[in-house]
């Protein structure tokens, strides 16, 4: 195929993309009119159901919860398989001999980042935990906490303490946590069901008073065990992507 | 069910409305620009820098379009995770061409 056909077929593909693109932008509603009428209906019901302020965390963690629980399967599968492929290819002593960055020194960190990382660690740590622990009450949850908490482990690594980010966070014991973070979710489904309720139904007190840290029933619950599973895939993540960058340079030689 | 139960509970903004509309019209307008500095760029780890400036970027605009929790998402995975795994991928690829 010569250049001048690829680029007619291409206008012609181009065309009808815009066609269609503009047709369907006319089809828009206007900015800022929500049509559908499930928002509204949360929005009216959700806070006197739940006793749950956040209510972001309470469809996500409560109306759609089964969505959610998907949703964590997907980030637990990608990190599983990001540990699977990179595992084996460091025990490919083939590979490693063929690696002309093994012998590369790690540079060290310079002062001003080792001392903003070891800075912010803690004030990252607390407002990690913070996030995970207030879905219920304000704009937050375990998804966003959990990468928080995982930003911490990151900071000590940039702080040039390699050795210690491995070992306050052995692969053995961030995949264990995973597991717990993803089946525990899954398991406060399943004790619904022992109960003789619908898979996931909020099943514990949901407290008295909105908006309190106590409230939510197992909202709170659910945001912990996906706190626990978001943080230990993204250090085990992070780990192993680590590893292959500077471990296999440095340890195996 | 009356078309009161059905309306929207919509929270005021605490700005006047004309200037919430040029804040998201800005915060618009920079998204646009960051994501096309973001493919403009070539030299892959400044590349990677503006990604993560076009992460904050995204993060602001979603806060001004009152999703708090979404910026939360965005901050951390758009801003920061992604560029560091993006790094650390760098690190590892640009060293073998050498």
């Amino acid at each position: 195929m010569t250049p001048a056909q690829r680029r007619w077929i291409f206008l012609a593909g181009a065309a009808g993309l815009v066609a269609f693109y503009l047709w369907g932008l006319t089809g828009l509603p206007g900015f800022g009119n929500y049509p559908g009428p499930y928002g509204d209906i949360i929005n009216r019901v959700a806070v006197a159901q739940t006793n749950a302020t956040g209510v972001v965390s309470a469809v996500n963690f409560e109306y759609r919860g089964f969505d959610t629980v998907g949703e964590e399967f997907i980030l637990f599968v990608a990190a599983t398989g990001m540990a699977v492929v990179l595992r084996h290819l460091r025990s490919e002593r083939q590979q490693d001999e063929d690696d002309p960055t093994a012998d590369w020194a790690i540079p060290p960190a310079s002062d001003a980042v080792r001392l903003v990382a070891l800075l912010f660690t803690g004030p990252v740590v607390v407002m990690g935990w913070f996030l995970v622990s207030h879905a219920q009450t304000s704009p937050s949850g375990g998804f966003q906490g959990g990468v928080v908490l995982a930003t911490a482990f990151i900071l000590i690594y940039l702080s040039g303490e390699f050795l210690l980010f491995r070992r306050i966070s052995p692969a053995d014991v961030t995949d264990a946590v995973e597991a717990v973070g993803a089946g525990g979710f899954a398991a406060i489904g399943v004790s619904a069901v022992a109960m003789g309720l619908p898979y996931l139904k909020n099943f514990l007190p949901r407290g008295t008073v909105p908006g309190a840290v106590s409230s939510g029933g197992t909202i709170p619950l659910i945001s912990f065990c996906v706190g626990l599973e978001v943080a230990a895939a993204f250090v085990l993540i992070v780990g192993e992507m680590v590893e292959q960058t500077l471990l296999v340079r440095q340890g195996e030689r | 069910m009356g078309s009161a139960h059905l309306a929207a509970v919509v929270t005021p903004y605490t700005i006047p409305t004309p200037l919430m509309d040029a804040l998201q019209l800005t915060l618009l307008v920079l998204v646009a620009a960051g994501a096309t500095a973001v493919v403009l760029i070539r030299e892959p780890v400044r590349q990677v820098i503006m990604l993560s400036v076009y992460g904050v970027l995204l993060a602001v605009l979603f806060l001004a379009f009152q999703a708090p929790d979404v910026t939360l998402s965005e901050l951390t995975v758009g801003a920061v995770a992604l560029p560091v795994l993006l790094l650390l991928t760098l690190a590892k690829v640009k060293r073998r061409e050498k």
